[in-house]
């Protein structure tokens, strides 16, 4: 009865690949240290917004962190990522607070009503992050200079652009602000507040779009040609080559794809603070390498998952949360759990990784 | 005679073309500053609060504040040439070993000579440990260096800051003084004079040791190393352990120079100008051959570059995008690609001409 | 009987600085057979599948395939694949993090989205169709070795190959895996395949091979059918008779028996090598012969240290000694010239002044460095004694010939003076008249009281040089030739393990 085809993928189970062992251990631990944190601490854990506020915070995070992974999957790095997080946040709230001539120009010949300045950030800044990606990619993958240095310069320009549009703190306006800050809001997940009255759990529109970002790179690492040849290139680059794929193109196609989705982050970013700052996404491209290791990425390439990243985020911010909820409110603890736990992580992945290598000789 | 001369002058150019790059960049910064403002040169003699003469003027404030960053950069190299991979922990080692400076310092009563020199060997102490937990993590676990170095880069500030228990607290002292700006009755700031002193202990270190010869070996060919009976792992080792030192020392003149330990600041983002001055000075960022000179220059290089911008009056925020622009400039120049490009549009200029030549004959 | 022709090269040259790699050879490939492609280290095969497959562009002649009336030019491996010439290297240039079914298909496809379940279906019927054990969603690094080379090969049988090049695909797989591949082979030949097999090990090219050509230093030494050509006689085509010019040279010294042993080892064994005994008299030279891939390697490579010692008693001058990694080797006066010379011997970016110091400045520790004087006096010295041919002693050694290469390595073992040196293939790659000089200096040395132990893939170089030869074969010692054994046939028989009986 049974056709023969069938019978064989049933009867096989597959011994699960590197990238599906290091994913499977990053949500056992999530899943682990979440549940801790309920029994433990319960408090705030318990309730659903904790998530949702973890979510709120880090959207941006989760969105540069995939373009990250993308990178890190052909064996390559950018660390310009939170620079133009906070470039496009700027120039974003900038054009909102009308403050950038051009554009209120702009819109006053157009005859627009002040909402159809989210547009023009919108697209001003998927301007920014694509013009990252070209040159950026176009400079690593075809002239063949070293990633770290170009983004480290895509870095240094990005942050110097910023105090050069404006050394003070922009605000966006309140108007525009209610537009972009609107919540989504769950009733049954909401849960009591002192008084008895049940506050419904809120979602921010960017976690949506962080999450549909997740899904959007997940199907392309995983059904899109260019996808499965981030994963070829990153394996072996030579290999890449005899099989016939354009190497330069692919890896400049993963810093275009890095630079737009971090041109996204940035507007996500304003959304949730509606301010600019110069200081805005300190460190974030370090934060976004540290949730794709955690995630399962390797910096060697060609090992990685969007979905492992977006654990990452969560494992990284759930981490933080829990140092602030169980007492330890200094800051340093934070950064000192987050180093360990990345330790731990980092030779948990180089002693299994090791060992499958071993076992195969 | 004359031959052979000329073959040693001609040798020297090959040998240290890798120089050229920082050269030709410190001297385009100079001769733009002469015509821009020729006053930029001017060294005077001023009197400092104490009454002593000390020299003042931009050159001056070039190859202080240029110090550690130097010192930094000489470790780097070393990093580098045998790991083929960067630290990136540099800044969060020199705000724990400056941490232990105070500390030491703080807890010792009176601050004598013998106290200051006690703190900074047990700093130096400190920081080489932690530069030996990174260098475990390279040779013993294979892991890659900037990977190895983002757990002590997220974490270290925040050690830093245990150490002094969340405090920033001060140590002024004349003798403090003396070691961050001037010494009584010398001109000289003192960085410059602990750089020079640096640049000896590393002259004698290559010049006493075999040091150099071994990392270059084990930089170029691991194997070959093995079997020529240097121990890889232990050379490798030996590099984060002197880039610990170099880390400390780049602590003590931070801590001196302001007379306080601020965790958060000091030295901030030193990792990404140090890896850049290793990668001016014509350094291979994959590890091999070095010259220690060449990132001493690329660390002048970019504080010349910085001084000149700050007498342009660029807002000291804004300073990094015009310094990422002329990064990518000095590595597009320096990249594979672009050289041999020149080199093929030379070949045929020289065809033409010839095949010219040869019509008019 | 012509229409069988697949593929012809004729009188095909090809030359490297100091080296002719090449030199008028011709190749053959009929429809349907398998043609295996003979020689020792250096003789050129290499270089002949890597003109056939555009990585390197060819000096001279021509290349015929069959469907273009003009002879054709291969400028890069893709438009060898163009040509229908598909390679599967020894080293797999698959990408071992993507499935079995991503491996076949991946550069291959053109709609930019993948449909999965279609492409796991096509690669099951391929893999199916082609009995190879392996299933589409497996992980390519997750299965052994020879599924690897066999997945590599239904791809380019997939892409409709006429040839098919492969090489060494055996070299590190086990009896089994080598049945299947020979199945998986003689199958594609009832398919009409042409297939080109590159390989070092007898049994194999006697049990597959319809013919064989036999290649011996860059040139054409025949074209022969498989049945017409006894092993003996193979062998003595791979490696027999050289050029005339180095027959003055002749160890005369017999063992005594009298001479003091300098090294002894009992029962040596490394994670690479079995279990052997070996020993060396003061002053002797003694080779380990054997094909490729028969342990004479691995074998040295454990009597230096080189691969991880897991047992055995070593006495030196009949001390006790404990040799587990190179430096205590080195220490006990022993120098090892690794038969990978560009992985293991030479570091190419310095200078040949820093190269030939390296094992002597190792040996005298980090804290004594050998001045610049010095170490200026000491490369002089060895460029000019064993005429080193270089722009000067600064020149990065990477760019030297390989002959030359051979020599600074040769030379940062003489400076260490050594009481015993192992010289693995040092003629490997190199011109006739270099290869003359090192033989000379071996027996020089020797005179001079230096044990050597010398490992070349020509026989006639061995025994000219060595006063006695172990012989190896699938990494055991199968005997022990000196005096009047030290002949062609018997090295020849004795590799092949016939003993004299040769019909």
């Amino acid at each position: 009865m049974d056709e023969k085809g069938l019978d064989i993928s049933r009867r096989h189970r597959e011994p699960i690949t590197d990238t599906q062992l290091l994913l499977t251990i990053t949500i056992c631990i999530f899943v682990c240290m979440y549940v801790a944190a309920i029994l433990i601490w319960g408090g705030g854990f318990k309730k659903p917004q904790m998530l949702f506020d973890i979510l709120n915070d880090n959207a941006y995070l989760v969105i540069i962190s995939c373009g990250l992974t993308i990178v890190m999957i052909t064996g390559s790095i950018d660390i310009s990522v939170a620079g133009v997080t906070a470039l496009v946040a700027m120039t974003g709230v900038m054009i909102l607070n009308g403050s950038m001539p051009f554009f209120s120009v702009l819109q006053a010949s157009l005859g627009l009503a002040d909402s159809s300045r989210i547009v023009f950030a919108a697209l001003m800044a998927l301007l920014i992050g694509l013009l990252f990606g070209l040159v950026q990619g176009y400079l690593i993958a075809y002239l063949e200079i070293q990633p770290f240095i170009i983004t480290l310069a895509g870095m240094f320009f990005a942050r110097g652009m910023i105090t050069i549009l404006s050394v003070d703190p922009q605000k966006a306006p309140q108007a525009l602000l209610d537009i972009l800050q609107k919540r989504i809001e769950i009733n049954w997940l909401g849960s009591p507040n002192k008084n008895g009255v049940i506050i419904p759990a809120r979602m921010e529109v960017g976690v949506v779009i962080a999450i549909l970002i997740v899904i959007l790179v997940f199907c392309m690492l995983r059904k899109m040609r260019i996808g499965r040849s981030f994963y070829a290139v990153g394996g072996n680059r030579q290999s890449a080559l005899m099989l016939g794929l354009n190497v330069r193109k692919t890896r400049f196609m993963a810093h275009l794809f890095c630079g737009i989705l971090s041109g996204i982050a940035g507007f996500v970013f304003m959304m949730h603070t509606g301010a600019g700052n110069a200081t805005n996404a300190t460190a974030g491209e370090m934060n976004a390498i540290a949730s794709s290791i955690i995630g399962g990425t390797l910096l060697t390439g060609g090992v990685g998952n969007v979905i492992g990243t977006f654990f990452g985020v969560l494992t990284l911010s759930t981490i933080k949360a829990i140092v602030t909820t169980s007492g330890l409110r200094d800051p340093w603890w934070q950064s000192i759990t987050t180093g360990a736990m990345l330790c731990l992580f980092i030779l948990l992945q180089s002693v299994i990784l090791m060992r499958r290598h071993r076992n195969k000789h | 005679m004359t031959m052979n001369k000329k073959i040693t002058t001609k040798n020297f150019f090959t040998n240290n073309s890798q120089l050229l790059v920082p050269l030709i960049a410190i001297l385009l910064l100079l001769i733009f500053n002469l015509i821009r403002d020729p006053s930029f040169f001017s060294i005077g003699v001023a009197t400092n609060n104490n009454g002593d003469p000390v020299l003042q003027g931009n050159l001056i404030s070039i190859l202080n504040g240029a110090s550690e960053l130097v010192v930094i950069s000489m470790g780097m190299t070393l990093v580098t040439a045998a790991s083929g991979g960067q630290d990136i922990s540099v800044g969060a080692l020199a705000a724990i070993a400056g941490s232990v400076f105070v500390k030491v310092i703080k807890s010792g009563g009176t601050i004598s000579p013998a106290l200051v020199l006690g703190a900074f060997l047990l700093c130096s102490l400190v920081a080489m440990i932690f530069g030996c937990f990174n260098g475990m993590l390279v040779s013993a676990f294979g892991i890659q260096p900037m990977i190895a170095t983002l757990i002590l880069f997220t974490c270290g500030r925040s050690i830093a800051y245990w150490i002094n228990g969340g405090a920033t607290p001060t140590v002024s002292s004349p003798i403090i003084t003396a070691v961050g700006s001037f010494i009584p009755g010398v001109p000289v700031p003192t960085p410059i004079l602990i750089v020079i002193l640096m640049a000896i202990f590393f002259g004698l270190l290559f010049r006493f040791t075999t040091l150099n010869l071994y990392i270059q070996t084990v930089g170029i060919n691991q194997n070959a190393s093995r079997l020529n009976g240097i121990h890889v792992a232990g050379i490798k080792l030996l590099a984060f352990i002197l880039l610990g030192l170099c880390c400390a020392v780049a602590g003590v003149i931070g801590v001196s120079r302001l007379s306080l330990i601020n965790h958060e600041t000091i030295l901030l983002n030193i990792e990404m100008d140090a890896i850049l001055a290793v990668a001016i000075g014509g350094n291979n960022l994959g590890g091999g051959k070095f010259k220690m000179l060449g990132s001493v220059l690329g660390a002048y290089a970019i504080q010349a570059l910085t001084i000149t911008l700050y007498a342009m009056k660029v807002p000291s925020t804004d300073v990094k995008a015009y310094k990422a622009i002329v990064i990518v400039l000095l590595v597009v120049l320096g990249s594979p690609v672009v050289k041999e490009a020149m080199a093929r549009i030379r070949r045929k200029l020289r065809g033409r001409r010839s095949t010219a030549l040869a019509k008019e004959v | 009987m012509k229409d069988d022709i697949i593929l012809t090269m004729r009188g095909i040259c090809k030359s490297f600085p100091g080296v002719r790699a090449l030199n008028n050879v011709d190749f053959t490939l009929r429809r349907g057979k398998i043609h295996a492609l003979m020689g020792e280290n250096g003789a050129g095969k290499s270089t002949l599948i890597k003109v056939l497959t555009g990585v390197y562009s060819m000096d001279g002649g021509e290349i015929r395939i069959e469907g273009h009336d003009s002879p054709i030019i291969i400028r890069s491996p893709q438009e060898a694949q163009n040509y229908g010439i598909s390679t599967v290297y020894q080293e797999i240039s698959l990408c071992p993090n993507l499935t079995v079914a991503e491996n076949l298909y991946i550069g291959r496809d053109t709609s930019s989205t993948v449909d999965w379940k279609t492409r796991e279906k096509k690669a099951g019927e391929l893999l199916e169709g082609l009995g190879i054990p392996a299933r589409p969603r497996q992980q390519l690094g997750s299965i052994s070795l020879a599924v690897q080379q066999m997945v590599a090969i239904a791809r380019a049988v997939d892409t409709d190959c006429k040839v098919l090049i492969l090489d060494e695909p055996t070299s590190s797989l086990d009896d089994n895996e080598v049945e299947m591949l020979f199945r998986l082979m003689r199958d594609l030949k009832t398919r009409g395949v042409g297939i080109v097999f590159v390989t070092h090990f007898l049994e194999q090219v006697y049990e597959v091979s319809d013919q064989i050509t036999v290649l011996r230093n860059g040139e054409l030494v025949g074209e022969y059918e498989v049945d017409k050509l006894p092993q003996v006689e193979l062998v003595s085509k791979m490696i027999g008779k050289t050029l005339d010019e180095l027959s003055t040279i002749k160890n005369k010294k017999a063992p005594s028996g009298e001479a003091e042993v300098l090294y002894e080892a009992e029962e040596l064994s490394s994670t690479e090598s079995k279990k052997f005994d070996f020993h060396i008299d003061k002053g002797e030279v003694n080779g380990f012969t054997g094909l490729l891939g028969s342990g004479r390697s691995e074998s040295v490579r454990a009597i230096f240290g080189a691969d991880q010692v897991t047992g055995g008693i070593i006495r030196i001058h009949g001390k006790k000694v404990q040799i587990t990694k190179p430096i205590d080797a080195m220490k006990n006066g022993i120098g090892y010239l690794p038969e990978d010379r560009k992985r293991d011997g030479i570091i190419a970016d310095l200078s040949v002044r820093d190269n030939i110091i390296l094992a002597l400045q190792v040996l005298r520790g980090m804290g004594h460095p050998i001045s610049r004087q010095n170490a200026d006096a000491f490369a002089d010295e060895y460029i000019k004694a064993l005429n080193i041919k270089t722009a000067s002693r600064e020149t990065p050694v990477g760019s030297l010939s390989g002959g030359n290469q051979q020599k600074v390595i040769l030379a940062r073992w003489l400076l260490t003076h050594p009481e015993y040196l192992i010289l693995d293939e040092p003629t490997r790659g190199i011109d006739v008249g270099t290869k003359a000089e090192i033989q000379r200096l071996v027996l020089k040395l020797a005179e001079e009281g230096v044990s050597v132990t010398f490992i070349s893939s020509e026989i006639e170089e061995m025994l000219r040089t060595c006063s006695r030869l172990i012989v190896m074969r699938d990494r055991n010692i199968v005997g022990e030739l000196t005096g009047a054994d030290l002949t062609q046939e018997r090295v020849m028989s004795t590799i092949v393990g016939r003993g004299d009986d040769h019909e």
